[in-house]
């Protein structure tokens, strides 16, 4: 990208529409926290989308995917049409996944504007038309909105090379047509090998560890239907994480991280397989690195407790 | 999880890694090969017994997931596997070999449980992020 590009790039992403989405509100509590927490910190501003609705997720995409598509459409018409704005940001996976799966739809699938447009009629609110609006992760609002030299000139607690796993889950890089913006050239991000995460935090002074299990499954579609499937599925990321010599898993997903967490200790009842690398949300670590305190961050409320981890290094 | 994938990953469990970097690299790939081959044979088709990019595991893993678009989500597992089984059998006693098998034997083992993850879903129904729609009509 060019100069003038990442600079007009940091002008949209100043300030956007945000959709926490519905885990944010419950077991993803502390990413929300730390998600404010670390844009309040680098001076990047969020507008909560209003009277926002869950974006479809698997459920409702697995009955009827086009409703689906309206339900994420609805997200976008209100953020587009109701707040003005140009930018939504959603730093879960699968809320992420579905609004870009979405506009991909309404680009080029009449049946699904048909739909969209008869249901928001209904409902009473304009429809939304595909280009409306940029949809972005989390991670592409600090690495183009902020970038990593203006990263480091803001840390004040650096990592202290803390060892960190990235892991991206399956949805951030797939399917892959869904996100265009990926795999075009310099600086851009990679479906194959995403590693936005991993640049971040290491402007932020972590150790970065070459972790080849960072987009796999972890069984989230099994958890309900077949679980031990999933712990074991979990239990080998973990154990994959810890041979990189890992101390620490990074996640940049709600469902990812919990699921992570969940199956830890589940390996432990079930299996008697202990694993002792922590799970930490990417905007946790980044927020330590940037002097927020760890309770603002909602450290103490992960289920994996990594505050001994970032005491042995100095960071809590 | 069927038998024979079980029987995959009780093979791995209990796998002491040969202390012959090449000789680790080829039985770990021949175990990834034949999870995909039960994928394959599961649904009907032949495995077949071409290769992309110098890797039959690759060729298998086109074959499985044509059709079920889910299935990519071990085409990086698959690729990770190949990268890995070239840097143990490219460099055999690089101080980082023992290290590489043992990442290796994970990746292996994360495909024959996603393997039998998705046998397992296929009878149930895909709930998957790439699945395809229960309902394909007309919404109304």
């Amino acid at each position: 990208m060019s100069e003038a590009g990442q600079d007009d790039t940091k002008v949209r992403y100043a300030r956007v529409a945000y959709y926490p989405g519905c885990a944010l509100e419950g077991t993803g509590h502390a990413y929300n926290a730390s998600t404010k927490a670390v844009g309040k910190a680098l001076g990047l501003e969020l507008d909560e989308v209003k009277n926002w609705n869950c974006c479809g997720a698997m459920e409702v995409k697995n009955i009827d995917p086009k409703v689906q598509t309206y339900l994420s459409s609805r997200v976008m018409s209100i953020a587009a049409n109701e707040m003005g704005a140009g930018v939504v940001m959603a730093p879960c996976n699968g809320c992420y996944h579905n609004l870009k799966k979405a506009e991909y739809d309404l680009a080029h699938d009449d049946g699904s504007r048909q739909v969209v447009e008869r249901i928001s009629r209904k409902a009473g609110h304009a429809a939304y038309r595909a280009g409306q609006l940029e949809t972005i992760h989390a991670l592409d609002w600090i690495k183009h909105g902020v970038g990593e030299e203006e990263l480091k000139r803001r840390i004040r607690n650096g990592l202290n090379g803390i060892k960190v796993a990235n892991y991206y889950g399956c949805m951030y890089t797939r399917p892959r047509h869904i996100y265009p913006e990926k795999d075009s050239g310099p600086g851009s991000e990679s479906t194959l090998q995403p590693h936005y995460m991993d640049d971040l935090l290491a402007a932020a002074g972590a150790e970065i560890v070459d972790f080849p299990l960072k987009t796999a499954c972890c069984g989230g579609a099994h958890t309900l239907s077949d679980s031990d499937t999933s712990t074991r599925l979990v239990l080998n990321i973990l154990r994959a994480a810890e041979a990189a010599g890992a101390e620490v898993i990074a996640t940049e997903c709600p469902t990812c991280h919990s699921g992570l967490e969940m199956h830890q200790v589940r390996a432990e009842k079930v299996f008697g397989e202990e694993t002792g690398v922590k799970m930490m949300y990417f905007t946790q670590l980044l927020g330590v690195a940037l002097g927020v305190s760890p309770r603002k961050l909602g450290i103490h409320e992960n289920v994996s407790d990594a505050r001994q981890a970032l005491a042995g290094r100095g960071l809590a | 999880m069927t038998a024979a994938l079980a029987a995959l990953e009780a093979r791995l469990a209990t796998k002491e890694l040969e202390r012959d970097a090449i000789e680790s690299a080829q039985t770990l790939l021949a175990i990834a090969e034949e999870a995909l081959e039960r994928w394959v044979v599961a649904r009907g088709d032949v495995p077949t017994g071409e290769q992309r990019e110098g890797f039959r595991l690759l060729a298998l893993h086109r074959q499985g997931a044509r059709g079920v678009p889910s299935f990519n989500a071990c085409r990086e597992t698959c690729r990770e596997i190949a990268y890995h089984y070239n840097l143990l059998t490219m460099a055999p006693h690089h101080d980082q070999s023992a290290r590489r098998a043992r990442m290796m034997q994970l990746l292996v083992n994360h495909l024959v449980l996603f393997v039998s993850g998705k046998m397992e879903v296929e009878g149930l129904g895909e709930f998957c992020c790439a699945s395809r729609p229960l309902r394909t009509e007309p919404s109304t």
